[in-house]
């Protein structure tokens, strides 16, 4: 079986203004939109805070369980049902949080026991995060894919014996980053730690594409020499397509499954892993290769 | 076959069976009898987020500790300065560790004095009022850092010691940083206690109830000299209201738990529980002279600035031992019986993350995931074979081999799984199958060109070898880094994603072609079906 017919000829670089101008265009919607929710939207792992994860023996509305809460000075909490509908769960989220020993975690599930009965109601995880932890979280996080993204470019400047390589490998990543936030923005989805991690599996992952056709660039460069580079560019991305939408196809089908069956704390990086991948291989064969071109005809 | 190719058979063969033992435990449970003496036991380590448990991130309060040494120095200092005729009305902790002092008279005196006796102390000011001098001092930075690391690594003993007691299977409590402790607890059922017993300073003192001043008086604002006032935290056991019961204290802490040697739950007549405390022989002593220099006075002995009890010391005591009563539930009276063995903090902490899962939870996650790996498995499995035939099928045992190896590896490197952990298992079936498309469609790429199958594998091995390292080469520096800058869930993540990294290399790489090559070697494959 063969989706991508072997002499397949497509001209990737014919149209790589449109290609930039399409990326730019989502980049630039990204941006605006993070931008337009004051910021990205982060979870407790980052903005601090305190979370309750609560499962209900009877269902109950959201709005009861405010209700309940206003009773101990915590009305203006966020309570959003988890999971599926009848599964009776809740994430409560403060802004707070509190560094005595008390704990609002302690005070939330006193309050809702009172309610509720004490077997009416089970909390299954509370998570408080302090400010100072937070902070120091986001700096590492942005760290993490900062290192990650230097570590990478040494690696393909020493394999590839070429800077510009190693420079388009990277600005397609960060192409990737920037989008996968965008859509989290978009989407309005919490910007949580297992999101850096998903972040970082996009970076290899699309890494794993672009190198397998810079590869072949280097590989056909030999073998064409009398050919320009643009032509050679163009048959290196022709000649990998089938594996790189194979490779896409056999990660998704995973990556979906994730989505639908994960539940619900793998849902979110599940969701970032979907984004990523897909626009890991669009960024390999759009992005990563047609860049270096359009920077070797400015020399 | 091959000489070459028989050891690479035994080598998979052999790599697998080990695999297979390390993650028998897990699947199987524990081996009867002689096998499960001799095979590796330990299960595939879960993560707290898997089974349940609590993650605790503490800041020690150093500097906290640096003021109560301060305000030791300051008790010390005024009573050697009485005894040495030095005349200094005032002698102050002020901005949490420097001393305020005036002194009057000669300067050189009492300089020769501070230089000889207290070479800690450092004068930050002066301040010449004439007939006398404002001076603070503050004690140098050496000697305070010395005191902040201290509590810490106190600090983390101690801890140490109540965990231990509380009774936590594996429990893992490691600094973090200059001044915070990260506690790891699996399988406590009730967070809220462990908080509690962990994080309590437990600081005991016992002070004089000054019945000489009116306590009305005080709560007024005129606190006596030398005298403080504290409270007794009271709740009502039916209505559950807690109240507030003033004291009025000398300030001199005439003995802190230091001095115990034990504590433990016992009953009274009306089978309430109270803590017994027994002391060390140093305690014996202090007890046995402060008993029979107040006697007919009130002892009140107060726990974390929470006044507990304040009974009439009836006569002088010289048994060392003494009783803590209270309303206690048996848990409290336990509890507080393990911290006051374990001795206090030697300052206080503050919670900065705290991240507790119940155990239901992580069953459900593990189901769940066993389900999307399972799921995601079987389409992926399905795909190879209708995309490569054959081939394909080939690819799938090297995924089913993958599999194998990094539950194995998991459980014999003692690795811990977590939900994103998990995660990346499932993202590994995905990305491992890619070695294999590479090489098939260099394979198939080498077809087309006209060769046999023999040299068709071998151009599509060996051309494809260098892209797969290089691609998976750099997924690794992501992982690594994910590492170096992650935490708990996060570093199980990377963890598995090295291995799976790793394990699908050989699997892809090493494992398929034997099996081409077996195939070959025994002329089932003609016309390779790919």
């Amino acid at each position: 079986m063969e989706f991508i017919k072997p002499g397949t000829k497509i001209d990737f670089l014919g149209i790589r203004r449109f290609a930039f101008g399409f990326s730019g265009l989502v980049i630039a919607a990204s941006i605006i939109s993070i931008i337009l929710h004051g910021g990205l939207n982060y979870g407790i792992d980052f903005a601090g805070g305190t979370l309750v994860q609560v499962k209900f023996s009877q269902p109950t509305q959201v709005e009861a369980i405010k209700e309940n809460l206003a009773s101990i000075g915590l009305d203006r909490s966020l309570v959003q049902r988890f999971g599926e509908r009848g599964e009776n769960e809740y994430l409560i989220r403060v802004e707070k949080s509190v560094s005595d020993l008390g704990g609002l975690s302690g005070q939330i599930e006193a309050t809702l026991r009172e309610a509720y009965g004490k077997d009416g109601v089970e909390v299954r995880r509370t998570e408080m995060v302090g400010p100072k932890v937070g902070e120091d979280l986001r700096k590492k996080g942005i760290l993490a894919i900062v290192y990650a993204l230097i570590g990478i470019l040494i690696y393909i400047t020493w394999r590839f014996e070429s800077f510009i390589f190693a420079l388009g490998a990277v600005v397609a990543l960060a192409h990737d980053v920037m989008i996968t936030v965008g859509a989290f923005s978009i989407a309005n989805k919490e910007f949580t730690l297992p999101i850096v991690a998903a972040i970082l599996t996009i970076i290899g992952y699309s890494l794993n594409d672009t190198i397998v056709v810079y590869d072949r660039i280097r590989e056909n460069r030999r073998r064409m020499r009398r050919e320009s580079f643009a032509k050679v560019i163009n048959a290196s991305i022709n000649e990998t397509l089938s594996r790189t939408l194979l490779t896409s196809f056999t990660t998704l089908i995973v990556v979906v499954v994730l989505f639908i069956y994960g539940g619900g704390v793998i849902h979110d990086f599940a969701f970032a892993l979907m984004v990523g991948v897909l626009v890991g291989t669009y960024s390999s064969i759009f992005v990563a290769s047609p860049i270096i071109l359009t920077w070797q005809q400015r020399k | 076959m091959s000489r070459n190719l028989k050891w690479s058979l035994l080598l998979i063969l052999f790599l697998t069976a080990v695999a297979l033992i390390y993650l028998a435990p897990s699947v199987i449970g524990e081996l009867p009898g002689f096998l499960g003496r001799i095979l590796p036991r330990d299960k595939i380590h879960l993560g707290l987020d898997l089974q349940g448990g609590m993650h605790l991130v503490l800041e020690v309060q150093g500097q906290k500790a640096v003021e109560s040494y301060v305000e030791r120095v300051r008790g010390d200092l005024k009573e050697d300065l009485k005894r040495k005729r030095i005349f200094v009305p005032r002698l102050e902790r002020v901005n949490g560790d420097q001393l305020y002092l005036e002194v009057f008279g000669g300067r050189e005196e009492f300089d020769e004095y501070i230089k000889n006796n207290y070479p800690i102390l450092e004068e930050v000011s002066t301040q010449d009022q004439g007939k006398y001098q404002k001076i603070i001092f503050r004690i140098d930075e050496k000697q305070a850092d010395y005191l902040r690391r201290y509590a810490v690594e106190q600090a983390l003993e101690t801890i140490r010691n109540r965990v231990d007691q509380f009774g936590v299977a594996e429990p893992d409590i490691s600094p973090q940083g200059s001044d915070r402790i990260l506690i790891q607890l699996p399988g406590v059922k009730d967070p809220q206690r462990a908080i509690r017993l962990i994080g309590r300073t437990a600081l005991l003192e016992f002070k004089i109830v000054d019945e000489e001043h009116s306590l009305q008086e005080a709560l007024k604002g005129k606190v006596p000299e030398g005298d403080v006032i504290m409270y007794q935290r009271r709740e009502d056991p039916e209505t559950g209201r807690v109240s507030r019961v003033p004291f009025l204290l000398e300030k001199k802490t005439l003995m802190t738990g230091e001095v115990l040697k034990d504590a433990q739950v016992r009953f009274d007549d009306f089978n309430q529980p109270y803590v017994a405390l027994e002391f060390d022989p140093r305690g014996e002593k202090m007890f046995d002279r402060i008993t029979a220099q107040n006697v007919k006075k009130k002892l009140a002995i107060i726990l974390d600035e929470n006044v507990y009890s304040a009974p009439i010391i009836q006569e002088r005591i010289s048994g060392g031992r003494a009783q803590i009563t209270g309303a206690f539930t048996m848990e409290e009276a336990r509890d507080l019986a393990i911290v006051l063995r374990a001795g206090a903090l030697p300052a206080p902490v503050k919670i900065l993350e705290n991240r507790s899962v119940g155990p239901s939870l992580g069953k459900d996650l593990i189901d769940k995931g066993l389900k999307s790996i399972i799921i995601g498995g079987i389409l992926v499995v399905v795909f190879m074979v209708i995309y490569y035939k054959v081939s394909g099928a080939i690819a799938d045992s090297a995924l089913i081999l993958n599999l194998i190896f990094i539950m194995g590896a998991l459980a014999g490197l003692r690795a811990t799984l977590t939900l994103p952990g998990i995660a990346g298992i499932i993202l590994t079936i995905g990305m491992a199958v890619d070695a294999n498309v590479l090489i098939f469609e260099r394979i198939r790429e080498e077809l087309r060109l006209g060769k046999t199958p023999r040299a068709a594998i071998d151009g599509g091995y060996s051309k494809a070898f260098l892209t797969i390292m290089d691609a998976n080469i750099t997924t690794l520096i992501a992982a690594v880094v994910l590492f170096q800058f992650g935490t708990g869930p996060v570093k199980g993540f990377a963890v598995t994603l090295s291995i799976g990294i790793l394990a699908s290399l050989f699997t892809a790489l090493f494992v398929s072609r034997v099996i081409f090559q077996v195939l070959l070697a025994r002329h089932m494959l003609k016309q390779l079906s790919i």
